[in-house]
């Protein structure tokens, strides 16, 4: 008896220890995670010229100068945005369409070609950016925002392709074998039962690509000519060079921006669940 | 037509994104390699002097051994926090899962810039960290936090600490509980439990959360430059810094190449070890 309460106590300050550890531990992360968006976010509406934490005083200012008098840094949005928008509509074609074939693919082919596809996920891009620009110098070709789009579909096609095949795999092919059996055409099957059911996984992929190309800056920074400067390689200039108020007015633009798409996202496709 | 006869046709589907491929990331980096070879800028002899010129050097070494050194301790970093994270979730309530899924996912999805912005504003001159100090007045000035090697690990951590926590939480997830039951009504405690049943089962989703980290920190540009500023030099910079500023694509394409096989190399040696303790796994 005695005993027995003596190993529980022990037992009992072990799990206290284990709790203590990994809660604390794991809250730092969550916390993490959280906090330095939520300071950029404050910093944002400082009323005064520097990037003081807390601020002295809060206003619109930098938003109100981001909106009027910085036509470089929208300028540079809406190249990102084109070129996120292009590069993901090719990424979806591509990438939906490799996703059908290598779903349930067993064989060694298809799986070398899966793990080609995904390689740029875990390659330094910048050396395929590097690659690239090689190549085009080589080829005589100039750097356009063709030339960006294309460095860009790199980057959107491995993340559409996962989470495409994900959804795929999930699916009960006995649908398709019905609606075949039933007399439809394989397009026309497609059509009407594959992709409606495939269109969360198409959608979460699409999302996320279209958030890592609007976000790239190792492709750009090769890719682009003088012309086409993205956003994210001007806020870099504007950070590294002047710490300017406007940097953080416009990173307060991109988190909000990045809140309302992803809840939205989240409601429509289930996005968390597709980047897991 | 039959199930496996389509299935056989299917293949097609694949050629458009395989060309694609080919032409845009493969056959680049083949030239990327060739290009390694010219001895210099004007790219006249073709030979190996490149990379005996960067083996020999102490100062390209240090860049890569400070580049892979950095991604290292990032990763340990990422996981000693991360894994505690992962953890609680698979205990938490459906709500809390929710939310947490949230905080993990959004900062995935946020610009890099502007998370690698978030931490200058943290660890900057005014920053809140010099401004709690200041307050508690442990300091009489502000200290020089940014363009320190710490400081661009645990920036670094804090960005990819989600490609650690995903896969992670999907291991954890496919435990089944029994098991941790079973080992406890069995007199194993807590942590006995954890090292013992846990964190073996959930080694796949750890090194494949390892292997996202350490890929995206060793090539992560923007942190490195933003935080390390000036004074820090890592490979990605350097590369960029060689190709475009001093336009000596030889050098430029030789350093790409040795930081792409040494992240590859690490890649590989921890999917082999992922398929292995898989293995050992499923018995």
């Amino acid at each position: 008896m005695a005993r027995a309460a003596i190993e529980s106590a022990a037992s009992r300050r072990e799990r206290r220890s284990f709790y203590l550890t990994f809660g604390l531990l794991g809250a730092t992360a969550a916390f993490l995670l959280g906090a330095p968006t939520v300071i950029v976010l404050i910093t944002s509406f400082t009323s005064g010229y520097t990037l003081k934490f807390p601020p002295a005083g809060y206003s619109v200012r930098w938003y109100v100068a981001l909106l009027e008098n910085s036509p470089e840094i929208i300028a540079a949005a809406w190249i990102s945005l084109k070129i996120a928008v292009a590069s993901t509509a090719i990424g979806v074609l591509l990438a939906v369409a490799a996703a059908l074939s290598l779903a349930r693919q067993r064989a060694m082919w298809a799986r070398i070609l899966d793990a080609m596809f995904m390689s740029p996920l875990m390659l330094p891009l910048l050396a395929i950016g590097l690659a690239l620009l090689v190549m085009f110098s080589r080829l005589g070709i100039e750097l356009s925002m063709m030339t960006l789009v294309i460095g860009h579909v790199v980057i959107t096609a491995p993340y559409i392709l996962r989470t495409t095949i994900a959804n795929y795999v999930q699916l009960d092919p006995v649908l398709i074998d019905s609606a075949r059996a039933l007399g439809a055409r394989p397009w026309f099957a497609f059509r009407t039962v594959t992709l409606p059911l495939i269109t969360p996984g198409i959608a979460a992929g699409a999302f996320i690509a279209f958030m890592a190309s609007f976000d790239n800056v190792a492709i750009s920074l090769f890719l682009s000519d003088a012309r086409s400067q993205v956003l994210p390689i001007k806020l870099w200039n504007i950070i590294e060079s002047s710490l300017d108020v406007r940097a953080a007015a416009a990173s307060g633009v991109l988190i909000l921006g990045t809140i309302v798409l992803a809840l939205v996202m989240e409601r429509v496709a289930g996005l968390s669940r597709h980047m897991r | 037509m039959s199930r496996t006869a389509r299935r056989a046709r299917e293949w097609q589907l694949a050629v458009p994104l395989t060309l694609f491929f080919t032409a845009f990331v493969f056959v680049p980096l083949g030239l990327l390699a060739f290009v390694s070879a010219y001895g210099e800028p004007e790219m006249r002899t073709l030979g190996i002097s490149q990379y005996t010129g960067f083996f020999t050097d102490a100062f390209r070494l240090n860049v890569l051994a400070q580049t892979l050194w950095l991604a290292l301790r990032t990763t340990v970093l990422t996981l000693l926090i991360g894994y505690p994270l992962a953890y609680l979730y698979t205990l938490s309530p459906r709500w809390l899962q929710r939310v947490l899924l949230l905080l993990i996912v959004l900062p995935l999805l946020t610009s890099v810039v502007v998370r690698t912005f978030a931490w200058i504003v943290i660890l900057g001159r005014e920053g809140i960290i010099n401004s709690m100090l200041l307050a508690l007045g442990w300091i009489d000035g502000p200290l020089t936090l940014l363009f320190t090697p710490t400081a661009v690990v645990f920036a670094l951590a804090q960005i990819e600490m989600p490609l650690m926590v995903l896969p992670l939480i999907t291991a954890l997830s496919n435990i089944d509980p029994n098991l941790r039951q079973a080992s406890e009504v069995l007199g194993a405690g807590k942590w006995r439990t954890f090292f013992t049943v846990t964190l073996p089962l959930s080694i796949p989703g750890l090194l494949a959360g390892c292997l996202l980290v350490f890929a995206t920190a060793a090539g992560a540009f923007v942190t490195q430059t933003l935080i390390g500023g000036g004074r820090l030099l890592f490979m990605p910079y350097y590369i960029y810094q060689q190709a475009i500023q001093v336009n000596n694509f030889p050098l430029a394409a030789a350093l790409a190449t040795i930081l792409l096989v040494s992240v590859l190399t690490v890649v590989m040696v921890l999917n082999a070890l992922g398929r292995s303790s898989r293995g050992f796994i499923h018995g």
